[in-house]
């Protein structure tokens, strides 16, 4: 039986030699690849084809990867189980019963199931994280800034990074190594020009002289862990059972763990989803038919064409994260959503750096919960939206984090997540590379 | 109860204003469905008013001639198009 994890089957070549050379990667198919269609996972972009690839393919085909195939995916990121797809549900390689987690299920269920050796996601509120730690695989979400979003179609671009998804921490800190860098077509990575800093130390990218994979030593005696406390109580028993397991595990290795509370956390899924719905009302509203997607037809007025190619190409979940952001964006209600969730995402900002001020890396349980049945979820947004506690304050804080398997518990994959300071990548794939081993 | 309860008309206008067709019973699944969520979102009121120093530089780069798309490549996706331009519907 297919786990569906790919919306379009199609070999990408790369060169001949490069550090990826023989290697298979599946890429999240809402990561622009020239000549190959790139639906985002909705209808609206059914027959859309990219006139050029995002800078990460075009990193993966310098690497000499193979691409086999663009990954399923919840709607346009949206989602966290990868059945708002408008190409049917990915099954969980683990559990077939189960859902792979989301947004970039695809990606991870086809590491998993080795259908791929590797695989890009996209990670807007913990849409790498949250489908390896489903699936039983590492993902890696780096810092903000650190890898080029140039191609990736977006969603919230204040809060998303693409990032690596792969069967062991020094395959996905390898892959790191290569789509990482400076692109003179995405500012938010630039650190050689502009500003005060620009001659300084800061005036280089953190990833010029970085080796993320050599950095996969398990070597972690003497790393302070920081146990954020107020992630635990959320949680199923059973995931933190696995989790404190994993932790005496590091402490055997000559880690030390201290207990951490970040009070702001409280408040971080309300204020990731009204930054998220917002960017997206704002994103999305590219989406008129005209240029590229469904065409809403040419009857009527302009108004009428757009809304019903709305109506029509966007499924459950994108309209009714379009139709909140722009609630919480209009007159009257900016400065109550909008405005408080900006200063929530500058108070977890705060919270996590005294937290580094105590520990090297914090740990939660990447998900709260085991991966949920197939069917199981959909029925309740807000219940899905609460499934992303322990992720969602890393994208507020632009920090980079990684989930690593931490075993299973009535046979379904449970993810310890490690979170690192500002272009602390090194530390995390460090620290999850003992966990592993 | 939420301090901001939904019904149909506020769904209704919030979906003109983001241009999206809706039939009506998507309208009233939304309007309980946005209730729920708004109440939830009603915790950011307790958020205290914190100062952050946006670490943003500006990016500057010399306005000159670049390679882009062909006018053929950036018609490519287009459902119509009408003597090389994009074809939309009346405006008005």
């Amino acid at each position: 039986m297919s786990l569906n994890a790919f919306i379009t089957e199609e070999t990408i070549a790369g060169d001949a030699d490069g550090p990826l050379a023989g290697t298979t990667v599946a890429v999240k198919d809402n990561i622009s690849t020239e000549g190959v269609r790139t639906t985002c996972g909705s209808a609206m972009l059914e027959s859309y084809v990219p006139p050029y690839d995002a800078t990460v393919v075009e990193r993966l085909k310098d690497a000499g990867a193979t691409i086999v195939g663009k990954a399923n995916m919840d709607e346009f990121g949206m989602g966290g189980t990868t059945e708002t797809s408008a190409y049917g549900p990915t099954k969980n390689p683990v559990d077939e019963g189960h859902v792979p987690g989301g947004s970039s299920g695809g990606s991870a269920a086809a590491v998993a199931a080795g259908e791929a050796d590797l695989a890009l996601g996209s990670d807007t509120g913990g849409s790498v994280r949250n489908p390896a730690a489903f699936c039983g695989v590492v993902g890696l979400k780096p810092t903000y800034g650190l890898v080029s979003r140039y191609g990736l179609v977006a969603y919230a671009n204040s809060l998303e990074q693409i990032g690596p998804i792969a069967r062991s921490v020094e395959d996905a800190a390898a892959l790191l190594d290569v789509i990482s860098g400076p692109d003179p077509r995405d500012s938010t990575t630039r650190f050689d020009v502009g500003g005060e800093d620009a001659e300084s130390e800061t005036g280089a990218h953190p990833a010029t002289d970085s080796n993320y994979a050599a950095a996969a030593d398990g070597d972690v005696d003497g790393t302070t862990v920081g146990v954020v406390t107020d992630l635990l109580d959320g949680a199923d028993e059973r995931v933190v059972e696995r989790f404190e397991a994993a932790l005496d595990d590091l402490r055997a290795q000559g880690a030390e763990t201290v207990e951490v509370s970040l009070e702001s956390v409280e408040h971080a899924v309300q204020a990731y989803y009204v930054i998220a719905m917002s960017e997206a009302s704002s994103n999305l509203a590219r989406f008129d038919g005209v240029r590229y997607g469904e065409s809403g037809g040419f009857e009527g007025n302009w108004n009428d064409a757009f809304a019903r190619a709305r109506e029509e190409g966007f499924g459950e979940e994108v309209k009714r994260r379009v139709l909140l952001g722009t609630f919480a964006l209009s007159a009257g209600y900016h400065d109550k959503y909008y405005k408080k969730a900006q200063d929530a995402r500058a108070w977890v900002k705060r919270d996590f750096d005294d937290a580094f001020e105590e520990a090297d890396v914090l740990a939660t349980p990447t998900m709260p919960v085991l991966p949920p049945a197939l069917g199981d979820s959909l029925d309740d947004p807000l219940q899905l939206y609460l499934m992303d506690a322990n992720t969602v304050p890393v994208n507020l804080a632009n920090l980079p984090a990684i989930s690593v398997p931490a075993g299973e518990a009535d046979g379904l994959p449970v993810g310890l997540q490690l979170i690192g300071p500002k272009f602390g990548e090194e530390a995390i794939v460090r620290a999850a590379s003992a966990v592993e081993a | 109860m939420s301090e901001t309860p939904v019904d149909a008309e506020d769904v209704e206008h919030v979906a003109e204003l983001a241009r999206v067709d809706l039939d009506d019973e998507e309208v009233d699944a939304f309007a309980a469905q946005f209730a729920e969520i708004l109440e939830y979102f009603e915790a950011l009121d307790e958020v205290p008013e914190v100062e952050s120093e946006a670490d943003l530089v500006n990016v500057m780069r010399p306005d000159e001639v670049r390679e882009s798309l062909s006018q053929e490549e950036a018609l490519g996706n287009a459902a119509e198009t009408e003597d090389g331009y994009f074809k939309g519907p009346r405006v008005s």
